[in-house]
């Protein structure tokens, strides 16, 4: 189940490139990230505007590759909408307004001549609620594919899709039944599989698991860990306990400002601001 | 205390129960008594000849193949017009009008273009009679055609056609339409592999009942429409509508056709024997 596919379309112009290792930075807010520009996320004081209500201020931070990176925060911090921005999924929101620097590997995601739809093919989502289209289990994973124009064999995508999402064993004997016949967390391990198979270099996790019960949360949270050696992972969660337990790095996001980031480890044991503790430790939030 | 509220709450629900059962048998009951009556009147003198022979001034050899055929196809055809011009114009106003860019002018030019097409839904069916005679009749020289006729009924239904498609689209979760842009869709993919698969149903509904009911009401090109005037006054094969008969019967006789006479206008000779 661990094994890693190696996957057709991943030969593409978009692979990415497994040699290079993760640089770490000991502090990632935004500071001294001179020499990691190439590498994931970068972000540069990043605003977003609701009509004349700001969502977020002036983020700065930098996301690493290959890593799974939760960002904690209460309800209405600006996480989600964060998130959104990344792979300019709030291009579909009416009324939002963008200004500031966000780059991917280098590449600015904002630039006027910048493909939206390349990017959300570079960089798959996962949504809070479990969101397969009305077909069967196998078009769900063939639809990416099959949108973006793939020539190729089909049915060994699915496959390698299905069992990347730990799917494959649960679903083989019915990959032609209505995907709405699985149970919750099927069905978002689909959705997970039908992100796969485009072979993303980024999955964007908005609360995956917050529609689902402990044992299907487990097996996502299972998931991550294993994706993440070959994909960069953004999480969103309003679990602490999930983010101490699968994220190597946590940012926490309060009122639409980024208040710290660092290594998971030392924000639940020594956070440098005194919100952040205050949050982790359920004093609000 | 609590026991009798919640026999009360029980008592409640079987009245409520009740009630509507009665209301569906209340329509069921008069749906066939209609039908029984319809049934138990016109069994008897329906026959073969009726339903193949054309309009008679003699009675008993008049029958409704014409406006029975004439009606199927013009129906057919303003379905296949208002169709996808409805669809369509519904997609391009819930998807296209605003532009990835949507400004203040944009929005309010759309606001005000579905203003207008709810306003059509409204407009009184002989407006749209009379726009059809005027302008596909008289200006386009369609004549009194199966064509002009569906081309008219096609306009009339058509704001009924995208209002109930635009009503179908806005039902397809939001969330199924970001999870294909996510997938790197474009909009013009997502419309057609997401929205409109989901909102099929809906539309088929909305269209299906906007088509049918010129049908049930009385349309104004019935007055023009193709043949409006029987065989025997124009030769044209086929009516939409079934007034002919009464008017080959009970209505003045009318030759235009026949007598090589200049022909009347379009309006006065199935007009007055309906009305008749």
């Amino acid at each position: 189940m661990a094994a890693v596919t190696t996957h057709p379309a991943s030969q593409g112009p978009i692979a990415p490139d497994r040699a290079t290792p993760t640089p770490v930075g000991q502090d990632l807010a935004g500071h001294g990230a001179a020499g990691q520009g190439m590498q994931g996320f970068a972000v540069r004081d990043l605003s977003l505007f609701y009509g004349r209500q700001q969502a977020l201020h002036q983020i700065r931070m930098q996301i690493p590759e290959r890593a799974v990176t939760a960002i904690i925060g209460p309800s209405g911090c600006g996480k989600s909408t964060f998130l959104r921005c990344l792979n300019r999924m709030n291009d579909l929101v009416p009324g939002v307004r963008i200004s500031g620097h966000l780059s991917f590997r280098g590449l600015d995601l904002y630039r006027p001549d910048a493909d939206p739809m390349e990017i959300r093919y570079r960089i798959g989502m996962i949504f809070q609620r479990p969101n397969p289209f009305s077909r069967s289990v196998y078009e769900n994973v063939a639809f990416g594919p099959r949108i973006n124009g793939y020539e190729g064999d089909l049915d060994e995508i699915v496959e390698s899709s299905l069992r990347r999402a730990a799917l494959w064993d649960e679903v083989k004997d019915r990959l032609h039944t209505p995907a709405h016949s699985l149970s919750g967390g099927q069905q978002q391990r689909l959705c997970i599989a039908r992100a796969l198979a485009v072979s993303p270099e980024v999955l964007l996790m908005d609360e995956p698991t917050s529609a689902l019960d402990p044992i299907a949360t487990g097996k996502i949270e299972e998931r991550m860990a294993d994706l993440k050696r070959e994909v960069t992972i953004v999480l969103v969660t309003h679990s602490m306990q999930q983010a101490a337990r699968v994220s190597d790095y946590t940012a926490f996001f309060l009122d639409g400002r980024l208040v710290e980031m660092n290594r998971t480890e030392r924000i639940f044991s020594a956070p440098s601001d005194r919100r952040t503790e205050d949050n982790i430790t359920g004093r609000f939030g | 205390m609590r026991d009798t509220r919640r026999r009360l709450r029980r008592r409640m629900d079987a009245a409520a129960h009740g009630l509507f059962l009665l209301a569906i048998a209340v329509a069921l009951v008069v749906l066939a008594m209609l039908l029984g009556d319809l049934l138990a009147t016109g069994l008897p003198r329906l026959s073969w000849s009726f339903l193949t022979s054309y309009a008679s001034r003699v009675a008993g050899r008049a029958g409704i193949v014409a406006p029975l055929v004439g009606s199927f196809y013009v129906m057919l055809l303003t379905a296949a017009i208002a169709l996808p011009v409805g669809v369509g114009a519904a997609i391009f106003l819930e998807f296209y009008a605003e532009g990835d860019r949507p400004s203040p002018l944009r929005r309010g030019l759309t606001r005000l273009l579905q203003l207008n097409i709810d306003n059509l839904a409204g407009v009184p069916s002989i407006v749209y009679g009379l726009f059809g005679l005027a302008f596909f009749v008289r200006w386009l020289h369609l004549g009194r055609s199966v064509l002009a006729a569906a081309l008219t009924l096609a306009l009339m239904v058509l704001p009924v056609v995208i209002v109930s498609t635009r009503e179908a689209v806005r039902a397809v979760p939001a969330s199924l339409v970001h999870g294909a842009y996510a997938l790197g869709a474009s909009k013009t993919q997502v419309v057609f592999t997401v929205v409109l698969p989901a909102a099929l149903g809906g539309i088929l509904t909305g269209t299906i009942l906007s088509v049918s009911a010129p049908w049930a009401s009385r349309p104004p090109c019935w007055r023009w429409g193709p043949g409006s005037t029987s065989p025997a006054c124009r030769g044209a094969p086929w009516t939409a509508s079934p007034c002919c008969r009464c008017r080959s019967t009970t209505g003045p006789p009318c030759r235009n056709g026949a007598s090589g006479r200049r022909p009347r206008p379009p309006s006065s000779c199935c007009w007055r024997s309906c009305s008749a």
